[in-house]
């Protein structure tokens, strides 16, 4: 693992956020770093942070004081338009929802990173065909999001997580909606990417899922609680 | 994002909600209907005031003489009516000493009319306009002659009981037979027709071929006015400098016979085509005035609208601000995401806004006699405002979205 280059490095990182006279502190300091190719599942009961982490991992937010080094670059400091590029380079998302455009094709929510990043119409449509052939939805190219099952929808989410090459693929609760086999059927999917090299970052509070990961990073009231790297599977 | 992917968006999402979009750009629709129906019709009646009004009632380089004006543009008080019924009437005395004063190349013919009835056998038209004058009076006229010829100096100044008929008269009175030289009636004084003129058309949506010109000397004097009294001298000049030139000496003739002092004001008219059309003008300003007022009253009230249909359109789809922001959007792609989308909008109802103009113009033109014409800068105008207000109306909204929280956007159900 140590062949690898650091990827994410926070240290000292809290976030606060202000509800009317009340300060909450989600994150109390967390140091974390992450290299590439891992495989970390973050897990922690509901209020400890995680999906904080998640944010802030997936530059939608900054913290309130700490820094967040994203392969070699200091996000933490970034202003809004700044962080939407990283976004757009750096980061794939997968949400428990899906959050696909309801109007938009496969094709077109596959599309939007690539729309996001200037790239070229002919080229955008070919990408985002080959994203969705990689998770085996190459013959659901034109159908909207109500007419595919909840795994597929989730397909359809990984396809556009991955269209433009992301360093990390950030999932949160990403069989949250999903049943069983279904559920099996994108961890699957998961396992895949990663053995292909992907870095993926996952939140999940069902430990069945998180036993997918290589490492397990447990949060409790906004600080580490445990971190555990499993023998590689 | 690019520009046309933009567009591409907001046709999509404009197109995917047919009845909200129409109902929010009513305002903008009426506004540029408003805008390109006016003003075609405007420059209509300006076209048909110039061309055909102005010249009909009063020929080019052509002024008159008469007691006191016949184009009353404005409210006259009662004072000035007085003084006007009090001026001496124009006199066969008057009108030659001005003819005879006028030493510039001009064309000169006084007469003087009334409504009467004109018969042929039995047959009766009335409320022709019966007019004694001079023989010059056709050439004035530009007249051209359907059949016959206009009578003679010889035959004015003996006083011969011919006449010219205008068409439509004649059409009445024959019904398609040969009018010339049959005796026609007026006041029970038999006149031979010698001539019938060409159709004039149209007025307003009046008459111009319901006319019966006899030699000014002739019987028909003793219908149309007082002894030795005229309603009008008109006088032709060939150029405007001619007729500038003519008017001076006419009006100098004039006060002299009258007696007048060089403070008195004139106690007679002289009037061009210029008094109409400066008439017209002013109607016109008015109009042009008004205009902008209650076009931007429109505009206003439909970039209102527009606003709020932006805001609800940004409040509905805040997750996918979220989403678009999640994957990478910046600031400035929602920003021009909803500005296009406003002005797409906005530019979508100006487009049917003119369509509709053209259509009302189109159907005034059709159904009156009034020409319309749709001016290129009316449609220019029309598309540009329907894109400022959408623009305009768009900014608040959209500067909201952009500046949504992502992560608060993405939660948002």
């Amino acid at each position: 693992m140590t062949s690898f280059p650091t990827l994410i490095r926070l240290s000292g990182v809290t976030r606060e956020y202000r509800m009317d006279a009340e300060t909450v502190h989600a994150l109390r300091g967390v140091d974390l770093a992450l290299t590439a190719n891992e495989y970390v599942a973050v897990m922690g009961p509901s209020g400890s942070g995680k999906s904080t982490l998640m944010n802030l991992i997936g530059c939608l937010d900054t913290p309130t004081a700490g820094e967040y080094w994203l392969n070699g670059v200091e996000v933490s400091l970034m202003d809004d338009d700044a962080l939407a590029r990283v976004r757009n380079r750096e980061i794939g998302f997968v949400f428990q929802t899906f959050n696909l455009l309801p109007r938009a094709t496969s094709l077109h929510n596959v599309e939007l990173p690539l729309i996001y990043a200037g790239i070229s119409a002919k080229e955008r449509r070919h990408r985002a065909e080959h994203a969705l052939e990689r998770v085996g939805l190459g013959d659901r190219m034109a159908h909207k999001p109500n007419e595919l099952s909840g795994g597929q929808r989730q397909r359809v989410a990984i396809a556009r997580a991955l269209v433009n090459e992301p360093s990390i693929l950030l999932a949160d609760e990403p069989t949250g909606n999903l049943d069983s086999s279904t559920s099996a059927e994108i961890m699957s999917v998961f396992d895949e990417l990663h053995g292909q090299g992907q870095t993926i970052v996952m939140v999940t509070h069902e430990a069945d899922i998180a036993a997918h990961a290589a490492r397990e990073i447990t949060l409790l009231d906004g600080t580490i609680h445990s971190d555990t790297i499993k023998e590689a599977a | 994002m690019g520009f046309r992917e933009a567009v591409r968006l907001a046709l999509q999402v404009i197109w995917s909600q047919k009845m909200k979009s129409s109902f929010s750009v009513i305002g903008v629709f009426i506004g540029v209907t408003f805008l390109i129906a006016v003003v075609s019709i405007v420059e209509g009646m300006n076209a048909y005031m110039t061309d055909r009004f102005a010249g009909t009632l009063l020929g080019v380089n052509t002024f008159q003489l008469r007691r006191y004006p016949n184009f009353i543009m404005e409210d006259v008080s009662r004072e000035t009516w007085r003084e006007w019924r009090r001026r001496p009437r124009i006199s066969y005395e008057d009108a030659e000493a001005v003819v005879t004063g006028i030493t510039v190349p001009v064309l000169t013919a006084w007469n003087s009319a009334s409504r009467g009835e004109v018969a042929f056998e039995g047959r009766v038209v009335r409320d022709i306009e019966v007019i004694g004058a001079t023989e010059q009076f056709f050439a004035i006229k530009a007249w051209d002659f359907a059949q016959g010829r206009p009578f003679t100096g010889q035959e004015n100044r003996t006083g011969q009981p011919v006449v010219v008929l205008g068409q439509e008269l004649a059409d009445r009175l024959f019904e398609g037979r040969d009018p010339i030289g049959r005796e026609v009636k007026i006041r029970s004084i038999p006149y031979r027709v010698v001539g019938v003129v060409e159709s004039q058309g149209n007025l307003f949506g009046i008459s111009l071929d319901k006319f019966a010109v006899a030699p000014a000397l002739s019987p028909i004097k003793r219908s149309v006015n007082p002894p030795r009294v005229i309603d009008e001298l008109l006088v032709k000049a060939g150029s405007e400098a001619d007729l500038r030139a003519a008017m001076l000496e006419a009006e100098a003739v004039m006060r002299s016979r009258r007696g007048l002092r060089p403070r008195d004001e004139n106690n007679f008219a002289l009037e061009t085509s210029e008094e109409l059309l400066d008439f017209w003008g002013q109607i016109n300003r008015i109009l042009m005035m008004a205009l902008p007022g209650l076009v931007s009253i429109s505009l206003v009230v439909g970039g209102i609208v527009i606003m709020n249909i932006m805001l609800m359109a940004v409040a509905e789809r805040t997750r996918e601000i979220g989403i678009r922001k999640a994957l990478g959007a910046r600031r400035g792609d929602i920003l021009r995401q909803f500005l296009v989308e406003s002005a797409t909008l906005a530019l979508a109802g100006a487009t049917v806004g003119i369509g509709t103009g053209v259509g009302l113009a189109g159907l005034v033109q059709a159904t009156t006699f009034l020409p319309a014409r749709v001016a290129p800068w009316s449609v220019v105008v029309g598309v540009l405002l329907g894109g400022g207000v959408g623009i305009t109306a768009g900014l608040y909204p959209a500067s909201r979205a952009a500046r949504l929280d992502p992560v608060e956007a993405i939660r948002q159900e």
